[in-house]
């Protein structure tokens, strides 16, 4: 409940006032006193000033485990506690084995996972030679296809989630830093079009929840402001990891709409913007969320 | 035959003597209940882990028997009195004969 009252105060500048007289001390919290420490060494920056594309927009921007309840933010901050390591010591064991064609692991080029600690913080990247941009995933698979002679992983499955999740706690603590610029512009702004764009029968853009409605109940739950910087997370409904695609296919899909496929050319343009809204914040996945 | 089993184990280092410490341990398992069936309609053969013991040089902390509609990825803590330095010995026995063992050294000062 405090958790409610907090964002709801912290965030609707205006409407403070009034509600002031019933929330009282809560408001404090929010980002104020709050702060997360994952294994009592790694420091994540939960909030921070928006990146100058979203001056004006926001005031501040928070990590989504600022939006959770104090028992889910715990499980966050002990690896022992978090059951998506799990699924990242799983990939451990699969980055060490050899496979395809070549006679090569993820190990023969990368040694070993903490070696991509910068990976998770700047992708998605423009990639010079494929003349697109490139996430994780797709990364992911080029190595196994062109270096490997491997059969790819499917975009959302088992294995890449996992593989996904590895690569993003070796890099955790890192300060997200996606460029927007130069070649990958052009699909930055595809996706930003994406973002404010209205879907489904109940016409609905990302921006209307995560943007103008963040901190407030979207039935029983708390809007966040859509960051994906603690993707992939751990969710509690599903007890399993969840990717950025499979988030943004979820959400589009709860506005009744069609969506896009996990891994099409329209969700890595959208992922690439909403990691920018991200610039400043931490890596966290895999993170816990409801 | 479980794939991907991996115990973990969190025992604090160190303790004064007869204090008592939490012990936290989680392996990772599938825990086939033996209640499901596959989409051909054929039942999934049942696949746990069905045992879990403790030891502190060599005396019982816990045995535990464990059943069917245990979850996934098993997780116990419960509390040790550390009467000395010694050595933690967990045991996990699977359905399929299977046994992982992890160990934990802890000083007492």
């Amino acid at each position: 409940m405090v958790t409610i009252k907090k964002n709801r105060l912290g965030l609707m500048g205006g409407a403070a006032v009034a509600a002031l007289a019933f929330a009282g001390t809560a408001m404090a919290d929010i980002g104020d006193n709050e702060s997360l420490v994952v294994n009592g060494e790694i420091e994540m920056v939960i909030e921070t000033d928006p990146p100058e594309h979203l001056q004006g927009v926001f005031d501040r921007i928070y990590s989504g485990w600022v939006f959770r309840s104090d028992e889910t933010q715990a499980m966050q901050a002990d690896d022992f506690e978090n059951p998506g390591m799990i699924f990242a010591d799983q990939a451990r064991e699969a980055f060490d084995t050899v496979m395809g064609s070549e006679g090569n692991s993820c190990a023969t080029c990368h040694e070993n996972p903490e070696s991509l600690a910068d990976v998770r913080s700047t992708y998605p990247v423009w990639d010079e030679e494929h003349g697109t941009v490139q996430t994780v995933e797709l990364q992911v698979n080029e190595c196994m296809t062109e270096r490997m002679g491997a059969e790819p992983y499917g975009y959302d499955s088992q294995e890449m989630r996992n593989m996904s999740a590895l690569i993003s706690s070796v890099g955790r603590g890192r300060i997200i830093n996606v460029a927007m610029d130069g070649p990958a512009q052009e699909t930055w702004e595809q996706g930003r079009e994406i973002y404010y764009t209205r879907y489904g029968l109940l016409e609905l853009s990302c921006a209307n929840c995560h943007e103008q409605n963040y901190g407030n109940n979207i039935r029983a739950d708390h809007l966040s402001q859509g960051q994906i910087n603690a993707f992939p997370a751990y969710r509690l409904r599903n007890a399993q990891l969840n990717s950025v695609h499979g988030r943004f296919r979820g959400c589009i899909r709860d506005t009744r709409a069609e969506t896009f496929a996990v891994g099409s050319p329209e969700f890595v343009a959208l992922e690439l913007y909403v990691a920018t809204r991200g610039n400043g914040l931490t890596v966290e996945g895999p993170s816990i969320r409801n | 035959m479980a794939e991907n089993v991996t115990p973990r184990v969190r025992v604090p280092r160190e303790a004064s003597a007869g204090e008592t410490v939490s012990i936290r341990t989680l392996i990772s398992h599938p825990m086939e209940s033996g209640q499901r069936r596959d989409s051909d309609g054929n039942v999934i053969p049942r696949s746990i882990i069905n045992r879990f013991v403790c030891t502190f040089n060599g005396e019982t902390v816990v045995d535990v028997t464990i059943e069917p509609s245990v979850s996934t990825n098993p997780y116990f803590q419960f509390d040790a009195v550390v009467p000395e330095s010694g050595t933690f010995t967990f045991i996990w026995y699977d359905d399929d004969g299977s046994v992982y063992e992890e160990t934990a050294d802890i000083a007492v000062n």
